[in-house]
């Protein structure tokens, strides 16, 4: 069981971003969506990446997923899970796996997004395995 | 318009060290511009294209056309998508002489990250906060190990790959190293080995992952009538292909790379398919960065790569399609961490009949060369050129 956890790095906002990492300060995982084309993407842009229109929304998402793959950091000081989660909603990000037993993960895994903190900025979302 | 036949690859080098603590990266990239043009028979005087990436100094084609005494210079191109940069370039510098815009085209390349300490693999990169992605990726310590293993991962989940198939990739890069004085590993290593070596990052062992070496390698790209003057083997460009693959909004798919765009450009405008392929030199930052590319170039069916790869198909003399016969970046060099240039020095040489005798393929007239630069799956540049012996 890995237990210890790493010291996760902040990076500040950009002006675009603040309601994003506002919303992870608030326990709540934000998601841009797109009223043009109706898409969803991740992570988060004023022009939406399909269509390229402006007309872009925060959504916000329920917070579960499948773990899409991953990778254990065997050579860090901390081991640390480094993965893809793909959300109900659609998308697929980058996360960690925390407060779980790296040898058990297993792609397809359901996960649900808890919040990590960082050394002095907001929050990031990670995720942990559902029993 | 095509480059089929409009340029030649006229002089290779790759630098002899792996270490360049005394060297600095500026005569690094001198040395090795001086190699190759030696080896064509051409001197900077007759250089009037200079293409150059990220790895070059200060600003890139102004300085070290200064320090190179580079006097003549009337196109330049800086394109940077990583380590598939220099294969790009070969790709661009057919075009610009294609079009009348240079005739002899120099590319560099060197980096010193051995010397210098770098954490090439296991620390993970901040681009730094301007870079969109860094926000939301930064804080979860994505090495470049962990990236291409989140690779490796999902094609075994997908299609049945094990780790003793990708340590296959390796197996047979150390069988050609064995024979490269300049390697910098040259002990013949067996699946067991690389499978019992230590875990990185799940499921990529030290093994499965390239080496760290300081360097640099050149190629001169140069007109057809450039080319009829001097007294070298013709390497002639058939074809070239080029792609980026992105993670697109979110909609991430790590089983393929760019290949599967770049390969078939690249076959279409050489008018040859897979199979009349004699070598390859693909880019192998790690083992499954080979066996992706070998699926998306179309040299097996896609989820075939474990099997194709399998009991020494790529060792020369005895597998069905030779590879990194210098030993590749898995045990030779991977200069700056940027391995496309050694891509293309060493299919020059099995089309030149220069490659280490033991290694060397027989009637070797058409090679591939491919580049993978930035971060498999997810953001990377991928080129693919062919060449022939004429």
């Amino acid at each position: 069981m890995a237990t210890k956890a790493r010291t996760i790095p902040s990076v500040p906002p950009s002006p675009d971003t603040k309601p994003f990492w506002e919303a992870t300060a608030q326990g709540k995982l934000l998601l841009k969506k797109c009223r043009a084309c109706g898409q969803l993407h991740y992570y988060p842009r004023p022009l939406c990446p399909f269509c390229g229109s402006d007309a872009t929304e925060w959504q916000a998402a329920a917070g579960g997923g499948v773990i899409y793959s991953y990778s254990v950091m065997r050579r860090a000081e901390v081991p640390y899970a480094v993965a893809y989660v793909t959300l109900d909603e659609g998308p697929t990000m980058m996360t960690n796996l925390v407060d779980c037993d790296f040898d058990r993960l297993k792609i397809g895994q359901r996960v649900r997004v808890v919040f990590s903190p960082t050394d002095g900025g907001a929050p990031v979302p990670t995720f942990t395995t559902v029993p | 318009m095509t480059i089929n036949g409009k340029a030649y690859i006229a002089g290779v080098y790759e630098h002899p060290t792996r270490k360049a603590d005394d060297i600095s990266l500026a005569q690094l990239h001198a040395d090795v511009a001086k190699g190759a043009l030696e080896d064509a028979g051409l001197t900077k005087n007759d250089v009037d294209g200079y293409f150059c990436a990220g790895d070059a100094p200060g600003l890139g084609p102004l300085s070290m056309a200064e320090y190179m005494g580079l006097g003549k210079l009337r196109h330049v191109d800086t394109t940077e998508t990583g380590g598939s940069s220099y294969v790009i370039h070969v790709s661009h510098a057919a075009q610009a002489i294609a079009m009348g815009k240079c005739t002899v085209a120099l590319i560099t390349l060197a980096g010193r990250p051995r010397a210098e300490g770098m954490a090439t693999g296991t620390a993970p990169r901040n681009y730094g906060s301007a870079a969109p992605d860094v926000q939301f990726e930064y804080p979860f310590g994505p090495t470049v190990v962990n990236m291409y293993a989140m690779c490796a991962m999902r094609h075994m989940h997908e299609f049945g790959t094990t780790s003793e198939q990708l340590a296959w990739i390796k197996v047979a890069a150390s069988h050609h190293a064995q024979h490269n004085p300049h390697a910098l590993l040259r002990d013949v290593v067996t699946v067991e080995e690389v499978v019992t070596s230590p875990m990185i990052a799940d499921p990529l062992h030290r093994l499965d992952c390239c080496v760290i070496t300081d360097g640099g390698g050149a190629v001169v790209v140069v007109h057809p009538d450039v080319m009829k003057r001097l007294n070298r083997p013709r390497v002639k460009i058939r074809g070239a292909g080029e792609a980026v693959k992105l993670q697109m909004g979110g909609t991430i798919d790590l089983t393929y790379s760019g290949a599967r765009w770049s390969g078939p450009i690249a076959f279409e405008e050489a008018k040859v398919t897979p199979a009349d392929i004699k070598y390859v030199s693909i880019y192998d930052s790690f083992t499954i960065t080979v066996l992706m590319t070998l699926e998306d170039l179309g040299f097996c069916a896609k989820g075939q790569g474990g099997k194709f790869v399998s009991d020494g198909n790529l060792i020369s003399g005895t597998g069905k399609l030779p590879f990194n016969t210098d030993g590749g970046g898995l045990c030779n060099n991977h200069p700056a961490n940027r391995g496309g240039m050694t891509k293309v020095v060493e299919a020059v040489r099995q089309l030149r009949g220069e490659a280490h005798p033991s290694v060397q393929v027989k009637n070797c007239g058409l090679a591939l060369a491919h580049g993978t630069g930035g971060s498999l799956g997810t953001r990377h540049g991928s080129a693919t050129v062919i060449l022939e012996r004429e």
